[in-house]
């Protein structure tokens, strides 16, 4: 017998706050969920003025290198149409794992929480286009 | 090798993305019954994750077994992932980071490795693949603990 997906774990809600989406990832999050969520992202991205989204992953007991890359690729889709991505709220135990993995998501920008992120958002991006700091203060 | 109680062996079949969240959760549960601390139980259940992975992706689907070892005073837990698929042909290349068959980062085993105290893979070309790694929940260092 194999599991089933319970009802409660079908979608990953997506908020917009003025141009800036935020998005709450809570518990476990599946493999196919992931990937739905990457889905819902990028046409929320491409079908208004988003120029900002927050992913915040406080409440993600783990990262495995499955979920890294597609948040990774979130942000990558996300770049292309103009809005920047910021992952927020990454607990320590996670990060000190995705570093003995070997995945430290370089492309990705971070903040400690949803607060830092926004602040982040809400400063113009910089000429060069990469935009922002690593690490908002 | 630590004695096992085939009690305490339990196995969680690998067939869909929904027994992956399912092997994450039993490590989780079992690594936080034998107190393991917070870093050690998501440095493993992570390590899981990327191991029952490749057990359904290249292995075609497979089982976990969960076990618990006491070794001299020190709490353990063993995880098997076992399938019945390919094999690997080039297990040196198949630890190497960023290689990969699939479309994966090609992190998956060796990053694994770095996760855990022990690890052993036992595969041969048409005969399936066998990862085993274990993790003591005492958080010594590798040298000290080869001493004892």
């Amino acid at each position: 017998m194999t599991a089933s997906i319970p009802d409660r774990a079908t979608a990953v809600p997506v908020l917009a706050l003025g141009q800036t989406l935020l998005v709450s990832v809570q518990g476990e999050l599946y493999d196919t969920l992931a990937e739905q969520l990457q889905h819902d992202i990028t046409l929320r991205v491409a079908d208004s003025e988003v120029s900002g989204v927050i992913i915040d992953i406080s409440g993600v007991e783990i990262v495995d290198s499955y979920l890294g890359r597609v948040l990774a690729e979130i942000a990558a889709g996300a770049r292309l149409m103009a809005a920047r991505t910021v992952l927020a709220g990454m607990r320590p135990d996670v990060a000190i794992t995705l570093v003995e993995l070997g995945l430290t998501l370089p492309g990705l920008i971070t903040a400690l929480d949803v607060e830092c992120a926004l602040e982040l958002l809400a400063r113009p991006s910089a000429p060069n286009g990469s935009g922002l700091p690593e690490r908002a203060a | 090798m630590a004695a096992r109680d085939p009690a305490m062996t339990i196995r969680v079949p690998i067939r869909s993305d929904a027994d992956l969240s399912w092997v994450r959760q039993q490590v989780r549960r079992r690594a936080a019954e034998l107190a393991f601390g917070l870093v050690q139980q998501t440095k493993l259940v992570t390590a899981a994750s990327e191991l029952a992975r490749n057990t359904l992706v290249y292995g075609g689907g497979g089982h976990m077994e969960i076990t618990s070892l006491g070794h001299g005073g020190t709490d353990g837990l063993c995880l098997s992932f076992v399938d019945d698929g390919p094999g690997i042909r080039d297990v040196r290349l198949a630890m190497t980071d960023g290689y990969t068959t699939g479309d994966g980062l090609g992190l998956g085993l060796s990053g694994a490795r770095r996760l855990v105290d022990e690890f052993t893979i036992d595969t041969e070309p048409g005969r399936g693949t066998a990862v085993t790694v274990i993790t003591w929940a005492a958080d010594l260092p590798v040298a000290e603990r080869a001493v004892r």
